[in-house]
């Protein structure tokens, strides 16, 4: 989608974005965009989404003052704000007025400067590591604006005296990777979660800014290493419909085919991880078994196991395996009675509907609110499958159901996700026998560039909407690349779905959620 | 049917009569020797039990289990007691030292203490008082309080809920387990665990063919409850490893480690041992009133008995545990308090009444 961006100004913003989400019916932000516009100022875009009519629109606001700039904050409007906004704030130094609690999100506490603005100093002189601990104030601040327009700063308290604090993670087996989630704790009950992120923050859109296009591709196998191939197409999908280039439609049957058994395999692990960190270590390994054979399938085409490395700008690496078509039917008709399996050893049993029924219920409008697309928000009722509402690969083509159900807990989030499994199935035995033949690959110039613009374009990744965002001047290297992590969403929700629940809960929702830590931290 | 006791006899009067010696040394002398053989068998069993789960397990899971240390990996446990006896202990910084080097301790004298009521064969029952039974589940709690310890003094918060849980559970649990026990007690009027053993023998004697409904009943919660006592997976909330890292076992190395891992797998065998012990006829062998077929099991030893019913009780509660997933720790209480405890204090008063009016099979 080339971006054609609403331009507010600062001062009437918030009643513009108002008006944007309560009459026309934006609800969900999909993201918010930081960028250095240069002589403009620092600013943001915003990627707005009507959950009616799924149309989209960018909204662009820039804070007028580059040495002290400060915006409105939305977080009244879209829950989602609340992190997206830290992380601007963190990159950019924009401070969000009325946002309760502007801490840096992915960086150090006593990290000097801000990293994306393109007139940061990046010697390493003057950025050294540090050899001590962070120094984490106990306490937040809040802007606001006093009547000469000056910014005030409020202090807030993040804990209480009597709090007993527990630190799940960074290192903890049911966080799955190294998410921090500071929790407060009543005996056993959960009254508030705090996540710190930034544990394995790489700098992923930093480091793209200064290299060329085919060089950024490599980082995106590794964000959500589980949704490999998604990530990949979202950010060659981006590259390619910014260049206009035509694919065959091989390439994208390849595509779809790749992405789907890339699902599966997601999928599969998840179901894994939900066995296990609800100790039933039995159903744990028989995921882990079946989802070897669709790893397998992958390796013989792509050579890579985890990380696929397969899609490039204009089609694929390398085309298919002979096997290819053989290798799909075989783990399709292997993994049918599985699913049989696994209801009987798992799904079906009583302790795991004791477990998940009712534990961290998301409702729809939070769901909306905080931008949990994928499972998560499809478990509430909302259908956001990117597949079907902005159609890319040869989804069109296909007849598959969009898995939603309506509780909106932890056994409906684990259900669409079983379910989705046969709908992958389903979609890769349509596809893999009526693969055209054509060129799996689109020759491109030695040095790619892409012309003038911002565009965005997402893919439905294995836990949500994996977008990329895009701005370019024309040269062989992105002037800004910005990722929608599907994980990100998920964890802000974490908070409202958990308090007043248990800590066995938080390891049960942290479950069904399924996030994935890179891809949240790039 | 071999009694042991003509053994024992016979090593005790050649310590008096033909040695000549007191009866002070002759007492210290065979104290010492049994001891030695509680502890010795206490640490051959607890390498068997933890072999037999890695193989049960891996059998459970499509695996193979240990294979590379010896034929089908049999070594695999004993090079890791070695590994696990030769590692330093290090107590962790600002932990109470005193109570962090107890606890282990604790755990096993529990654990130890009750293995000994085990009856092994006929005359062959270490401890066997007259209030047998209710000074194991004396005993046996004895453990809790080290658990509670060992959570408490590792100045982690993590072991502190989980020492929290561990004690909230197991204490919850002995309810129904000693109401159990005190069912089959009603049935065999005596609580000396070579008696309760003596009263299940004649055709159909094991206790849940005498007791029948109300029997079976026992067996099963006592099977239930035995489980959550031992914090034996979907029970394992005390050491919930996906939520708590390890529990209360967190800061420990070495063999302070060990003891837990060592008495976590004896209390699974003397939850079993108990279990045919009781309601199973410990080491009396099966009879069903047929003198050919009678005799042909009083020529198996009793000892044979009574690990064969011990282990494949053990096999059926690591088969629950390889396949449920964990309860929350309000599920626990709820099933124990709303559940299984009325339902035992039921059960005791069918059991008085079926023995008040003589309606058990006898």
């Amino acid at each position: 989608m080339k971006l054609n961006n609403i331009e507010l100004n600062a001062n009437d913003f918030a009643n513009e974005m108002a008006k944007l989400r309560n009459e026309k019916h934006f609800d969900f932000l999909v993201t918010i965009v930081g960028e250095d516009f240069g002589e403009e100022g620092f600013g943001c875009i915003y990627i707005l989404e009507n959950t009616q009519t799924y149309e989209r629109i960018s909204v662009k606001v820039v804070a007028a003052d580059r040495e002290n700039p400060y915006l409105p904050s939305v977080t009244s409007l879209w829950k989602a704000a609340d992190l997206l906004e830290r992380e601007v704030y963190d990159f950019f130094g924009i401070k969000f007025i009325g946002h309760p609690d502007m801490r840096r999100l992915y960086l150090r506490s006593d990290f000097t400067g801000y990293p994306l603005r393109k007139d940061y100093d990046m010697d390493p002189e003057k950025n050294k590591a540090h050899m001590y601990d962070d120094p984490e104030p106990d306490y937040t601040l809040q802007y606001s604006l006093d009547k000469d327009g000056n910014l005030v700063e409020t202090r807030h308290k993040l804990f209480g005296d009597d709090d007993y604090v527990v630190n799940i993670g960074p290192q903890h087996p049911a966080t799955h990777g190294v998410l921090r989630l500071q929790t407060i704790l009543d005996g056993e009950v959960i009254r508030k979660i705090y996540p710190h992120l930034g544990y394995i923050h790489r700098g992923v859109e930093k480091i793209s800014e200064s290299y060329v296009y085919p060089q950024t591709l490599a980082f995106t196998d590794r964000l959500d290493y589980l949704s490999a191939t998604m990530n990949r197409h979202a950010l060659v999908g981006v590259i390619e419909e910014a260049k206009g280039v035509e694919l065959t439609d091989r390439i994208k049957y390849i595509r779809t085919i790749m992405d789907e058994l890339q699902r599966l395999n997601s999928h599969l692990l998840f179901y894994s991880c939900c066995a296990q960190d609800l100790g039933a270590l039995t159903a744990f390994i028989y995921g882990m078994r079946d989802r070897e054979q669709v790893i397998n399938v992958m390796e013989e085409t792509t050579g890579g196991r985890l990380i696929m490395n397969y899609y490039r700008i204009g089609g694929c690496q390398a085309d298919i395996d002979p096997n290819f078509v053989q290798n799909v039917k075989k783990p399709c008709a292997y993994i049918k009675p599985m699913f049989k399996e696994y209801q009987d050893v798992f799904t079906g049993n009583v302790i795991l509907e004791n477990r998940f029924k009712g534990v961290g219920v998301l409702s729809r409008e939070d769901a909306i609110s905080y931008g949990c697309t994928g499972g998560t928000g499809r478990a509430t009722g909302w259908q956001n499958d990117v597949r079907k509402h902005h159609s890319y690969g040869v989804y069109d083509k296909v007849d598959f159901k969009e898995i939603t159900y309506n509780n909106g807990d932890s056994y409906d989030r684990y259900m669409v996700r079983m379910k989705e499994m046969e709908q992958s199935v389903h979609i890769m035995e349509t596809l893999i026998d009526n693969i055209p033949e054509g060129d799996f690959y689109i020759k491109q110039k030695p040095i790619i560039k892409v012309p003038e613009g911002q565009w965005y374009f997402s893919c439905e990744g294995s836990r949500g909407e994996i977008g990329v965002f895009l701005d370019s001047k024309g040269d062989k290297s992105p002037y800004r690349l910005k990722f929608r992590p599907m994980g990100l969403p998920l964890v802000s929700a974490l908070d409202t779905m958990l308090r007043g629940e248990k800590i066995a809960d938080l390891i049960a929702v942290g479950a069904s959620l399924d996030y994935v830590i890179p891809d949240i931290d790039r | 049917m071999f009694d042991f006791s003509i053994v024992t006899t016979w090593f005790d009067s050649l310590l008096r009569d033909t040695c000549g010696l007191s009866s002070f040394w002759a007492i210290l002398i065979e104290c010492v020797l049994v001891g030695v053989f509680i502890l010795a068998a206490y640490a051959i069993l607890a390498i068997l039990l933890i072999f037999m789960e890695r193989k049960v397990c891996a059998a459970f899971q499509c695996r193979l289990g240990p294979m590379r240390v010896g034929p089908w990996g049999i070594f695999q446990v004993i090079a890791d007691v070695l590994k696990m006896l030769i590692k330093e202990i290090f107590a962790v910084d600002k932990a109470d030292k005193l109570l962090y080097s107890i606890a282990p301790i604790l755990v096993l004298i529990g654990s130890v203490g009750a293995f000994s009521f085990m009856p092994w064969n006929k005359g062959a029952t270490i401890l066997d008082f007259n209030v047998g039974i209710f000074l194991m589940t004396a005993i046996s709690s004895i453990g809790v309080i080290g658990i509670f310890i060992a959570g408490w003094s590792s100045n982690n918060k993590y072991s502190v809920i989980s020492a929290m849980r561990g004690a909230v559970q197991m204490i919850s649990y002995e309810m129904s387990l000693g109401l159990c026990l005190i069912a089959a007690v009603v049935l065999t009027g005596t609580m000396q665990v070579s008696g309760i053993v003596e009263a299940q023998s004649g055709p159909f004697g094991w206790l849940i063919f005498q007791g029948h409904i109300p029997a079976i009943i026992a067996f099963v919660v006592f099977l239930i409850t035995g489980n959550a006592e031992a914090n034996r997976g979907p029970f394992d909330l005390a050491e919930a490893e996906s939520e708590l890292t390890a529990g209360y076992h967190t800061e420990y190395s070495g063999m302070g480690f060990g003891f837990f891992y060592l008495a976590e797998y004896l209390n699974l065998f003397i939850v079993a041992g108990v279990a045919s012990m009781v309601f199973l006829g410990g080491w009396m062998p099966i009879h069903i009133g047929v003198e050919g077929f009678d005799k042909v099991m009083d020529y198996i030893p009793g000892i044979v008995w009574f690990l064969g019913k011990a282990f494949a009780l053990v096999w059926v509660l690591m088969w629950i545990r390889w396949t449920f997933p964990r309860l929350r720790i309000d599920q626990i209480l709820k099933l124990e308090w709303k559940y299984l405890m009325p339902l035992s204090l039921l059960n005791l008063v069918i059991m008085t009444i079926v023995v008040a009016f003589g309606w058990y099979i006898k």
